[in-house]
């Protein structure tokens, strides 16, 4: 077998190769109560009476300046996020810069400047890391560790039946605005990647209602929320029922996907978070998500139920009922 | 003015319509759509899971690149393998459509030059580019694909782009509708293609109402719009009616697009052939009138293909196509057939009802 783009895609394929190859050739998987195995966004390490949740990220988006951020505030939120849904406050992140040989010096600088801003705003300081340059064609690649400290570690498969779900805001806009520079279509309106550290949000909703009721958490990342409710509902063992009119949508994804004919439930966010919370708590946590500029579009979508377990069913807008799978791989858009 | 027509309040209240005349019918109806973009409607939004039991759904043969014939797919890669130095280009699910002979995929990962397009625009766009090979367009579709294939073709005979031509595979689809009834696939009405109609128009349909009795709706794309075709479909049946209606009036005239229509015909001529999965269907083929055959790449090298089988054993894709069951009662479908390993082509395209079913998780019925 050879390793394909679609291994890479998110989606069954990625699924097969993570656990054929990564899950089954590697023995020593665990320090704490969260372990590879587990495939969440970090695993975590027992220290003393508390854990810490440690986590990477790869970044090799193309291109490296898009609409509404870069690769370099692409790689400190993408870490800082895995944290954050975790429910870990972002101690410290390590870097790792591959760079192409002959890049341009003042392109580093940018992309350099924005990793700081970006962990200006968490706040997390960058406290070490590796610099390589290599002769193979990737432009740059900026890898991110990072290590945080959790109250009460968060998980995916956390979710109960008649957690309410909530969404910090629109979806699929890092998905379309990436697209649509790569493939050089204007939209009517400008098209904003949401790509932001998410960790005051997050603390803002648990310290509002406190972190226990924050059952499960996931930044719905490649393959989008139907890849992340997906995840949540086949790890927690309960039904996700949503409502598809109750998602937001910014009206530029929505012409684009209707040009397109991808779905936005399939296309990557990069500042979003999806919450499963106990359902007596959802409108505070509703309330604490408005509050923050990141969320002021925050909606709840849906529920943790009984039926169909491991299962995302969705009310569509006309009423019809369906499943939401996951995405099949990158999303191609139709002919005729 | 979208969201008017995926309106929740709206779609109760036809929904209510269509559950009253569905009483009233008391028998089992069965309408057929024939088109990738309505099963993708119908199934992207749960339509069948609000209907009455007894109003089903069948999904036609409504994808071009699922009944491209097997031995055209061969042949462009024979024809491939004499002059390696041509550049093809097709669209993304035509590039996977599997055959006993491999896929243009596998000729790409073999070092043939074979690119995805989104439109024959792109393709005649990198004929313009590279003006020194030869771009040649693999080219499936219905009418609605035929329409801008034909005003390409005309811009390259304008200009005189000798580098680009095409191998045509397009198709028309009330043929394809006609071979149905004929081989005995009950119906009591059609969800007629909105798309092909603004090609076409009411008038190219309109024969198969007053040949065969079906009463027909020319539908749009919306959720409301097939719901509002199920509607006067259902009320025909009561009035004892068999007529074509226009419920897409927005963008289908009668008369469809005659500037189209002209520039189709006087490219092609229309001929017997053969459809994947369905066999020869009459005067259901566009190919090049002799004047203009040299923007056909078939005429430029003889290849013969012998008949090869059109479907793997135990791929029910023909019976999906024919509307005789829908892709759940494939025993392979979901299982050992999914889009990542697809076994027939009703499962690789966009528009075969087989993905459209996997990818949107239909609840079954």
């Amino acid at each position: 077998m050879r390793i394909k783009m679609m291994h890479g895609a998110g989606g069954e394929a990625m699924d097969e190769l993570i656990s054929e190859f990564i899950l089954k050739t590697f023995k020593l998987k665990s320090a704490g109560s969260v372990s590879l195995d587990d495939l969440d966004d970090g695993g975590s390490i027992k220290y003393g009476e508390e854990e810490l949740i440690f986590t990477i990220d790869g970044h090799t988006v193309k291109p490296i300046f898009f609409p509404g951020g870069d690769i370099g505030r692409l790689a400190i939120s993408g870490t800082v996020n895995d944290l954050a849904v975790m429910g870990a406050e972002p101690l410290a992140i390590a870097t790792s810069l591959i760079i192409q040989d002959g890049f341009a010096g003042d392109d580093l600088k940018r992309i350099l400047q924005s990793m700081d801003e970006t962990s200006h705003e968490v706040p997390v300081p960058i406290i070490t890391g590796d610099t390589k340059v290599v002769e193979e064609k990737i432009g740059i690649f900026v890898i991110t560790a990072g290590i945080g400290k959790a109250k009460r570690i968060i998980r995916d498969s956390g979710a109960k039946i008649g957690d309410v779900i909530l969404l910090n805001g629109g979806i699929g806009e890092h998905g379309f605005a990436i697209l649509s520079v790569r493939e050089g279509i204007e939209f009517q309106s400008s098209l904003n990647s949401d790509v932001s550290p998410l960790w005051s949000l997050i603390k803002e909703v648990g310290e509002a209602i406190g972190w226990e009721n924050i059952h499960a958490m996931k930044d719905p990342t490649r393959g989008g929320l139907s890849e992340a409710l997906n995840e949540m509902a086949r790890k927690s063992e309960v039904g996700v029922e949503i409502w598809e009119s109750n998602v937001p949508l910014n009206p530029a994804v929505k012409a684009a996907s209707e040009m397109l004919g991808i779905s936005p439930f399939d296309m990557a966010n990069e500042g979003k978070v999806v919450m499963f919370v106990s359902s007596e708590y959802a409108e505070e946590a509703l309330k604490a998500m408005r509050r923050h500029p990141l969320g002021k579009d925050a909606a709840i979508i849906g529920r943790a139920v009984e039926q169909y377990k491991g299962k995302v069913i969705v009310n569509t807008e006309i009423g019809g009922r369906r499943f939401l799978e996951k995405p099949l791989g990158d999303p191609v858009p139709r002919v005729c | 003015m979208q969201e008017a027509w995926r309106d929740e309040i709206l779609a109760k209240r036809v929904l209510v319509a269509i559950f009253n005349k569905a009483e009233k019918l008391g028998r089992e109806v069965r309408f057929m759509d024939v088109c990738g973009t309505h099963e993708d409607t119908i199934t992207r939004y749960g339509i069948r899971s609000l209907l009455p039991k007894n109003v089903k759904i069948l999904a036609g043969p409504g994808c071009p690149v699922c009944i491209t014939p097997v031995e055209d797919i061969v042949a462009m890669m024979e024809i491939m393998k004499k002059e390696p130095s041509i550049l093809v280009t097709t669209f993304g699910d035509m590039y996977r459509i599997p055959t006993p002979k491999g896929s243009f995929a596998d000729m790409k990962s073999r070092g043939y030059d074979v690119r995805i397009v989104y439109s024959i625009y792109d393709s005649y766009k990198l004929a313009l580019k590279h003006r020194d090979r030869l771009v040649v367009h693999f080219s499936p579709g219905f009418e609605t694909t035929t329409a801008p294939t034909a005003g390409m073709l005309w811009e390259a005979i304008e200009k005189k782009v000798e580098n680009f031509k095409i191998y045509s595979v397009h198709r028309l689809t009330p043929p394809a509708v006609e071979f149905l009834l004929e081989q005995g696939t009950m119906l009591d009405g059609l969800i007629t293609p909105g798309h092909v109609s603004t090609i076409i128009g009411v008038k190219g349909w309109k024969y198969l109402t007053s040949r065969y009795g079906i009463p027909q709706v020319i539908s749009g794309f919306e959720p409301l719009d097939v719901l509002i075709s199920i509607h006067m479909l259902l009320q025909m049946l009561i009035e004892g009616q068999a007529e074509i209606k226009n419920e897409y009036e927005r963008a289908v005239k009668y008369e469809g697009n005659i500037e189209a229509q002209k520039k189709i015909d006087a490219l092609f001529n229309v001929v017997d052939a053969k459809w994947r999965a369905l066999g020869i269907i009459r005067r259901s083929g566009y190919v090049l009138k002799k004047e203009y055959e040299e923007y056909e790449i078939r005429s430029s090298y003889e290849v013969n293909i012998e008949e090869l089988p059109d479907l793997e054993k135990g791929c029910r894709c023909g019976e999906v196509l024919r509307g005789l069951i829908l892709p759940y009662e494939c025993p392979l479908f979901g299982r050992v057939c999914t889009p990542r390993n697809p076994v027939g082509p009703c499962m690789v395209s966009y528009e075969g009802t087989c993905q459209i079913f996997y990818k949107y998780g239909s609840l079954y019925g």
